[in-house]
């Protein structure tokens, strides 16, 4: 047996998962400023916890390196890194837009930034996993605080439900994931990355694997809510809390499809035809089905469940082709979905009237007349979202399909192509009620913080093309990492 | 090359135009007559800047002028300006035809009159875009970004059925140009490159042509529009206000003709010969089939439609004609009409400002009430007719030429369609302007003020001019169209010579 506790030798380890001892540390803080101080504490712990993921962030962009760590369990590689980065953004947005939220619900309950910080925790740990259990741990992590988090207001029946919905079948889908593991490692003696990819390379694949691939799949589908595992999220998404919403749509996909990747790219490298049949298929249906099953919705926040789903659609697209720059789409499409999403909750958040929040997609009618700056930002972005060039999701679709095209996969960019033009339509009724239709009655005014997240967003969006170099470069430094 | 980056600045001189009237405030009528104002200064500011580029335009150079070029965003584009004898009139067309644009819109819109002004700045800023690109990306975005102020127009502008018709307009021409959209990835997958130039200079092999150019098609023939992807402009014309249709006959249609020009015959020049019975074929249908609902019409707007589609069908067969004739023919034809249905649309706009209906039943003996009207309204009639000494008669006349040396039937077929639309204009023009004035609405009507007439007149003196002298446009063209042509003719022997061997091997 080594002496593996000696201080020394861990100490490079302990360097590289610095952000993650950070965020975690913090956390337990202030739970205990929490446990101390009571409800009162609301305030504090949220400015504190966004503190936090700011200097984990600092941390990441600044003094990590890159390299594996315990034995090659943990991997920090561009690709990481940047994932990371984003997943810190969507986390720390998320808690900065609830703020005024929580406050006029009355659910002001310490628990909820606290939360975020733990399951934006869970979401480093799985985009660093490189082997089956760490992934485990980083997505159960991720996933139970989750739960937790969408029932978080205890008071309001739906968000109750939504939350144990969301167990019920997380759990389930958690229970798929690790019988597929088991699989794997039965049939390839290894839990670690490399040594599974390893293990195929030299003898083959077996259809043992094969079930333990398609279940593994299934597991991480669920996660980033691609059909046929995509059930939960309409309902999760309306039943929860508005910000919450935001919170879901952003953070937790980046890192559940940054896992994907590297599961599909890292492990399962040597039976790339295996899994590109089962990408392909669940990318069709989730662009599929998130285009024809949105056209009937009237809450917005169930509309943009649908959208989500349909995003994920085509960031696989990426993915489905297998190279560099199939998986440059992908970081590219999450990082430009990230910013769209943020900022279209933002304005989801400030449909606020007299008697609460409204949800309808027909409140919003004549938004144009009643308040146009608001109304043209929300445009920008449901034009982005259904890829109409010069905006930001024109270049996400872009990439994803010029590695499909690439790969030549024809008949999957065409299908995608066709769902795109049929998903515009629903964002393009969105925009239709806010500037044909009669105004409705008035929001109350937007306050601070999402005016700035959507501002930000907006222009982020309108002007992706002037500042695409620099980001495109980061981005494809961290698609290399695989190859 | 010049050095100042004139196609920039006056692509981009209306956008930026657009960001200072965003923020103006549009609160009383002082305030949104500055904007018309400075909206109207600014588009003939860039007409004027406009015309120093044809000023600087060298007809004799066949290639790519006045080029700049930037890397952009890596290898996946650049950005990549330049003009030929093909694009430079169109760029001139735009401009031009924006003024009238807003000046037919100054009293009609007193509705959000700061976003409508934004909204036409931003679609003249693609519309030059388009016509000046130089890279396959560039290219698409612009023409796919025009959808979004186009939309706009329609909908929040529009008649009764703005709704559906804004909705029906931008889906149909986004499904087509997504097919486009995946041919370009494809041009650059094999090619490497997204630069247009240099993508002239590369061949396909045969059989991705024949992929590449239906996809292009797909996007070219519902924009253009051909039978039977065009029943979106008849609803869309309808409900646009008077300047979202002038712009939208004159302007946006000539982007399909123009990307067959640019992108089909130059670049997949064995599809095209391969296709071309099939354009032939549909062109035809479009000439008489579209002239024939024409006549069936009720409403003055919906007739032009469809007599635009008819025109168009001209263009799109003196296109695939593929020699000089056709060739000229069809953009001169595309000039021309980009002047004639747009003065049309401004026709229109002039007595629906007036009578607020476009049904042709509402109207009639309005000579009587109107005398310089009727006198307007006539020369343009005539030009749509495609009478000699009126600009439509060249273009009309080119292109059945060049048909003719292809194919005497189509050329007989589509001759049939001059007959058929003078009687569908003549008719029109019966039924709106004379007979007897005895609807008790007519009895007050004016004539043309003085704005109207400022709009009209040097319409009418441009379509006679061209119509009697149609050499200037000609000079600025025919060295590029020569060199299409012999790259084109090239391009098929070569494509034939390599079958031939291949046969030979096989036999």
């Amino acid at each position: 047996m080594e002496p593996a506790l000696e201080i020394s030798s861990i100490l490079p380890d302990l360097h590289l998962i610095m952000p993650e001892i950070i965020m975690s540390v913090g956390a337990m803080l202030l739970l205990m400023i929490g446990a101390y101080r009571g409800q009162r504490a609301y305030s504090l712990v949220t400015g504190l916890s966004i503190a936090i993921i700011i200097i984990a962030g600092f941390w990441l962009v600044r003094y990590s390196g890159t390299g594996s760590a315990f034995d090659g369990a943990f991997i920090l590689d561009p690709f990481a890194r940047f994932m990371k980065i984003l997943a810190l953004i969507g986390s720390g947005v998320a808690i900065v837009m609830s703020v005024n939220y929580v406050r006029q619900e009355r659910f002001e309950t310490f628990e909820f930034p606290i939360l975020i910080v733990l399951a934006t925790t869970g979401m480093m740990l799985m985009i660093s996993a490189n082997n089956l259990i760490s992934l485990y741990l980083g997505l159960e992590m991720q996933s139970l605080s989750l739960y937790v988090i969408a029932a978080i207001h205890r008071d309001s029946v739906r968000s109750t439900e939504a939350g144990l919905k969301y167990f019920v079948l997380g759990a389930l889908s958690s229970g798929m994931l690790l019988y597929g593991m088991t699989l794997v490692y039965g049939f390839t003696g290894h839990v670690g990355f490399e040594g599974i990819a390893n293990a195929m390379a030299g003898t083959g694949r077996s259809v043992g694997l094969v079930f333990g691939l398609v279940f593994i799949l299934a597991g991480l589908a669920f996660k980033i809510s691609a059909v046929p595992f995509h059930m939960w999220t309409p309902d999760v998404y309306e039943g929860a809390p508005t910000p919450v919403t935001a919170f879901f749509a952003a953070a937790p996909k980046i890192a559940a499809m940054a896992l994907l990747v590297r599961v599909v790219m890292g492990a399962f490298e040597p039976i790339t035809t295996d899994w590109q049949q089962i990408i392909v298929f669940i990318s069709i249906a989730s662009m599929a089905l998130g285009a024809f099953a949105a056209i009937g919705q009237k809450n917005i926040k169930r509309l943009m469940a649908y959208s989500s789903i349909g995003h994920m659609g085509f960031a696989l697209v990426g993915l489905a082709a297998g190279t560099k720059s199939g998986v440059n789409g992908v970081i590219v499409y999450m990082l430009i979905y990230m910013v769209m999403t943020v900022g279209t909750f933002a304005c989801i958040l400030a449909m606020r009237r007299k008697g609460g929040m409204v949800t309808n997609i027909n409140d919003l009618a004549g938004l144009g007349s009643r308040n146009p700056l608001m109304a043209l930002l929300l445009t920008i972005l449901m034009f982005s979202l259904a890829g109409i060039p010069p905006l930001a999701g024109f270049f996400a679709k872009y990439f994803v399909f010029v590695a499909a095209i690439e790969a030549n996969l024809f008949a999957l960019a065409v299908i995608g192509v066709l769902a795109s033009v049929v998903g515009a339509y629903y964002y393009l009724r969105i925009i239709k009620i806010m500037w044909f239709d009669e105004p409705a009655e008035d929001f109350l005014p937007m306050t601070g913080e999402l005016k700035v997240v959507l501002g930000i967003s907006g222009v982020f969006v309108a002007f992706f093309y002037l500042f695409a170099g620099p980001v495109l470069d980061a981005t494809s430094t961290a698609a290399a990492s695989f190859f | 090359m010049s050095e100042w980056p004139l196609l920039s600045v006056v692509t981009f001189v209306p956008a930026f135009g657009a960001l200072i009237i965003l923020f103006m405030s549009d609160s009383d009528e002082t305030s949104r007559r500055n904007i018309r104002n400075v909206t109207l200064f600014v588009t003939l500011l860039n007409f004027v800047l406009s015309l120093g580029i044809w000023w600087s335009f060298d007809n004799s150079v066949a290639g790519f002028q006045m080029v700049e070029k930037v890397p952009w965003i890596g290898n996946f584009m650049s950005y990549h300006l330049g003009v030929d004898g093909i694009s430079m009139l169109f760029i001139i067309l735009t401009t031009f035809l924006m003024p009238f644009c807003i000046l037919a819109s100054w009293d009609s819109v007193q509705d959000r009159v700061r976003e409508y002004m934004v909204a036409f700045l931003i679609l003249e800023t693609t519309m030059i875009g388009v016509f000046c690109a130089l890279d396959l990306v560039m290219f698409y975005i612009f023409f796919e970004a025009g959808l979004i102020p186009m939309f706009l127009i329609i909908g929040v502008w529009g008649g009764k059925r703005r709704v559906y018709a804004s909705f029906k307009f931008f889906l149909y021409t986004l499904l087509g140009s997504v097919l486009m959209l995946l041919a370009m990835m494809a041009m650059y997958w094999h090619a490497g490159t997204t630069d247009i130039v240099e993508l002239l200079n590369h061949s396909f092999p045969a059989s991705m042509q024949t992929w590449l150019w239906l996809a292009f098609f797909a996007s070219f023939a519902v924009k253009m529009p051909m039978w039977p992807v065009h029943t979106w402009l008849p609803d869309a014309h309808v409900e646009a206000p008077t300047a979202g249709s002038v712009v939208l006959a004159a302007i946006l249609l000539k982007m399909g003709g123009y990307g067959f020009l640019r992108f089909s015959l130059p670049m997949f020049p064995l599809a095209s010969a391969d296709f071309a019975p099939l354009v032939f074929t549909l062109s035809v249908v479009a000439i008489i089939y579209t002239s024939l609902v024409a006549l069936a019409q009720t409403d003055i707007k919906k007739l032009i439609a469809y007599s635009s589609v008819a025109h168009m069908g001209f263009v799109t067969m003196g296109i695939f004609a593929a020699n000089v004739y056709g060739i000229e023919g069809a953009i001169y034809q595309m000039l021309s009409h980009g002047l004639v249905s747009g003065a049309l649309f401004l026709c229109v706009g002039v007595v629906y400002d007036r009578m607020h209906t476009r049904e042709i039943a509402a109207y009639g003996g309005l000579v009587n009430r109107m005398p310089h009207y009727a006198v307007v309204f006539m020369v343009f009639t005539m030009a749509n007719v495609g009478l000699p000494g009126t600009s439509g008669f060249v273009g009309e006349f080119l292109t059945l030429l060049g048909i003719f040396q292809v194919n005497t039937w189509v050329a007989l077929f589509a001759a049939t369609g001059v007959v058929l639309s003078a009687a569908y204009a003549l008719w029109l023009y019966r039924r709106v302007i004379f007979g007897t004035l005895d609807k008790e609405s007519l009895k007050s009507i004016l004539d043309l003020n003085t704005r109207e007439k400022a709009i009209l007149y040097p319409l009418v003196v441009l379509v006679i001019f061209f119509g009697v002298y149609p050499a200037p446009i000609f000079d600025v063209m025919s060295a590029s169209v020569d060199q299409l042509i012999n790259n084109y003719q090239a391009a098929i022997e070569a494509g034939s010579q390599t079958a031939e061997a291949v046969m030979e091997k096989q036999g």
